[in-house]
């Protein structure tokens, strides 16, 4: 029919221009020298102020990264990536660890302000009732610019803070947790996020906490041919409740850039953590020039009884995503969630899901996965539930629906189940629906616009998802998701 | 009201309608009966603008105002709604989300305030009320999981909520049992009014029993072959359409 070239013609058009991030702050950077090599990670570590066994393990993690190969098992395609061309370190020239606000230059300032992001811990004290308030840790390339609400949230007892400032203040909880959820040497990004990781958020939230507010990490990457490879490590110690949120955009280069985190979640007896990602990296132009390659490796170690951590996220940017936020059921009647949204537009690529490993007994995961294609993306959803014998009483409920805008776009769906003990039991739901031309024009006949209609049934179609992530953030998603897919019509 | 003036409706460059001429005036309501396959629902997906059906030749005008230049949006603000054969189901979209959604847009494109929740919810309440429907059935999904007669009546819930000025029923009773129809038929007579025209399109003359036609048009191979009185259709009933089929 018509629409369909109309379809064709609009998301091409639209699918590299309505990125509304894609600036680039003009401010001067020190650069690591290009490539990669032992002398950079040291460089790294040095910038640092590292203690020696983290160097070591640096050290440690990259001669066993030459070791490893590169992952191709994922359906995505990308030209080989060259590692000694990209910059491993990029951070803006200012002074040293600012101690305030007024001491951050005004460029990176204006930089937030113009993302939205709100880094005058004022402006909500002083604001109008209902206003969202929560920490931030702004993080620009390869440092952490300036991290909010820190002292209202020690008297709590809660740590946030960047991860290099907790390498020296805190370093017996980070040597005792890092690399403990995701080992060194756990995957190929993994490991290289290992050898030059540069920072990222270390959260800790003791006993019987619930922590005040919603704790968040803005990542930005800025500098042209620059890696970012930050990591996070989030703690609940026993009862403990935190509420985690992070948000990540990037300039329109023609180039690629690769962004390979490590986030490691631990919750201990009767912890909660709710981590959600709301993802809006560059995801290319509509030829698929550009764009970040976002292979993240992000894991929960649900440690202790009845621990939970659940899994928020909303995938729109990237040119490529491939991460699999999982959860490694440990403790007897813990439990793991996952949902998620993922958007492909243009010629995005995104293969993600989630893994559930149940060990223990008694533990149940959750998993609701909604994927959306247009254009000429392609999505998929991977997914392993695994139930090892001791978890007797395992249980998991697992549904995948995929919704396909257009005829040039393709959806998949690979679930794998692993039961070895006989008692689990696993449900699993996947549907695939094409938004139909006579739904659409149901609801114009109501009097939506084209662009309307297809924003009200999208979000019908992920309203359960988006009902998972803090208020503050609902909004937020929602309107991204309409930003995504505009111009989709098919 | 509704003037169409020899209308010819290509649909993929297959003549379907072939010079409808068509006279609905203010406060009227015509029945349009017809065979299968004689262009009713063309003639009601057309009228509401939707895509593939392609207007060839002719006019059709809505006050004077020329319909078929209007995207299906623009036309809902001026007061079309077509209760549809089979309408969509929406999952993930309260039925009340979606009334108040179309409501505000067609009350923002012609230049009208938004219509605030509270005086929505309780015109809503009322109007469930009155179709005999569960008020939390306005809370899930728009009809997901409802049986026929239950999405029948939410086409009326919808047509009383967002009172449009020219109403066109796309086979209303197919699917329905003696007393869903009527009830629905009950929910339709309470939207005649003065200002109000409606096009009853049906294969049977059940449903003219309950609601009463000004006129009943005979359609038969994309044109009107017979107009007369509420007769009309009870001799269809006796006769079948045989007569017609063959005269067109």
């Amino acid at each position: 029919m018509a629409a369909d070239q109309d379809t064709v013609d609009t998301v091409a058009a639209l699918a590299g221009e309505k990125y509304a991030h894609g600036f680039v702050t003009d401010i001067e950077q020190e650069f690591a020298e290009r490539g990669l090599n032992t002398d950079v990670i040291r460089f790294i570590s040095a910038k640092k102020d590292e203690p020696q066994w983290l160097l070591d393990w640096r050290l440690e993690a990259y001669e066993r990264w030459l070791a490893l190969d590169e992952p191709d098992w994922a359906r995505v395609h990308y030209p080989k990536i060259d590692y000694q061309d990209l910059y491993y370190y990029a951070a803006p020239k200012q002074k040293a660890g600012p101690q305030s606000l007024d001491e951050v230059d005004p460029e990176l300032l204006a930089t937030y302000a113009k993302l939205g992001i709100p880094l005058k811990e004022q402006a909500f004290l002083a604001g109008v009732q209902g206003s969202p308030r929560y920490a931030v840790d702004a993080v620009f390339d390869s440092v952490s610019v300036v991290t909010t609400f820190k002292a209202e949230l020690a008297k709590a007892g809660v740590i946030f803070c960047p991860l290099s400032e907790a390498v020296r203040e805190h370093p017996e909880l980070v040597r005792k947790y890092l690399g403990s959820v995701v080992p060194v040497s756990d995957n190929y990004f993994a490991c290289l996020n290992s050898a030059v990781f540069s920072e990222g958020s270390f959260v800790y939230v003791p006993p019987g906490v619930r922590c005040p507010m919603e704790l968040s990490t803005y990542f930005r990457i800025n500098a042209l041919n620059t890696g970012q490879f930050e990591r996070t490590l989030i703690i609940a110690d026993a009862g403990s409740y935190v509420s985690y949120l992070e948000g990540c955009t990037a300039p329109m280069r023609d180039e690629n850039q690769l962004h390979a985190a490590v986030v490691e979640l631990v919750a201990l007896d009767d912890a909660e953590i709710k981590y959600s990602t709301v993802q809006n990296w560059y995801p290319g132009d509509a030829e698929g020039k550009g764009g970040i390659y976002n292979f993240v490796t992000k894991r929960a170690d649900c440690r202790g009884a009845r621990s939970k951590v659940s899994w928020t996220q909303v995938e729109t940017g990237s040119a490529i995503t491939w991460k699999y936020p999982s959860c490694i059921l440990r403790g007897d009647g813990s439990s793991g969630e996952f949902y998620s949204i993922a958007i492909t537009n243009g010629r995005q690529q995104a293969d993600t899901g989630t893994k559930m490993i149940h060990l223990g007994a008694n533990t149940r995961s959750r998993i609701i996965a909604k994927g959306i294609s247009a254009g000429h993306s392609s999505s998929t959803y991977r997914g392993l539930v695994s139930v090892h014998p001791k978890a007797t009483g395992a249980r998991n409920f697992t549904q995948c629906d995929s919704l396909l805008i257009g005829k040039t776009c393709a959806a998949h769906t690979v679930p794998y189940v692993e039961a070895r003990n006989a008692n689990a039991q696993l449900e699993h739901e996947a549907t695939t629906t094409r938004l139909s031309e006579e739904q659409l024009f149901y609801v114009m006949q109501r009097g939506l616009s084209q662009e309307e209609a297809v924003q009200l049934l999208v979000n019908g179609f992920v309203r359960e998802v988006l009902q998972e992530l803090p208020m503050e953030f609902a909004v937020e998603a929602q309107k991204l998701v309409a930003v995504s897919l505009e111009g989709s019509v098919g | 009201m509704l003037h169409i003036d020899n209308l010819h409706v290509s649909v993929a460059d297959k003549p379907i309608i072939k010079g409808l001429t068509l006279d609905l005036p203010a406060g009227q309501v015509h029945a349009i009966m017809g065979p299968n396959g004689a262009g009713k629902s063309t003639l009601s997906y057309t009228l509401a603008g939707r895509g593939g059906y392609e207007v060839t030749g002719g006019t059709a005008t809505l006050d004077g105002d020329d319909l078929l230049a209007l995207d299906p949006a623009a036309r809902a603000a001026k007061g079309v709604f077509l209760s549809f054969q089979y309408p969509l189901e929406i999952p993930g979209v309260p039925a009340l989300t979606f009334v108040r959604t179309a409501l505000n847009a067609q009350r923002k494109a012609r230049g009208e305030a938004e219509i605030g929740a509270p005086e929505f919810l309780k015109r809503a309440r009322a109007t469930a009320a009155a179709l005999k429907m569960d008020f939390e059935m306005l809370r899930r999904g728009l009809n997901v999981g409802f049986s026929g007669g239950e999405k029948k009546r939410m086409e009326i819930f919808q047509m009383a909520m967002l009172e449009p000025r020219l109403l066109i029923l796309d086979e209303t009773d197919s699917g329905l049992d003696i007393d869903a129809l009527r009830i629905v038929s009950e929910g339709v007579n309470a939207l005649r009014s003065e200002g109000r025209s409606m096009l009853v399109i049906t294969h049977y003359q059940r449903l003219l029993d309950y609601i009463r036609p000004d006129r009943v048009h005979v359609l038969a191979a994309g044109r009107i072959v017979a107009s007369g009185g509420p007769e009309l259709a009870l001799e269809l009933e006796r006769d079948g359409y045989d007569k017609y089929a063959s005269a067109a």
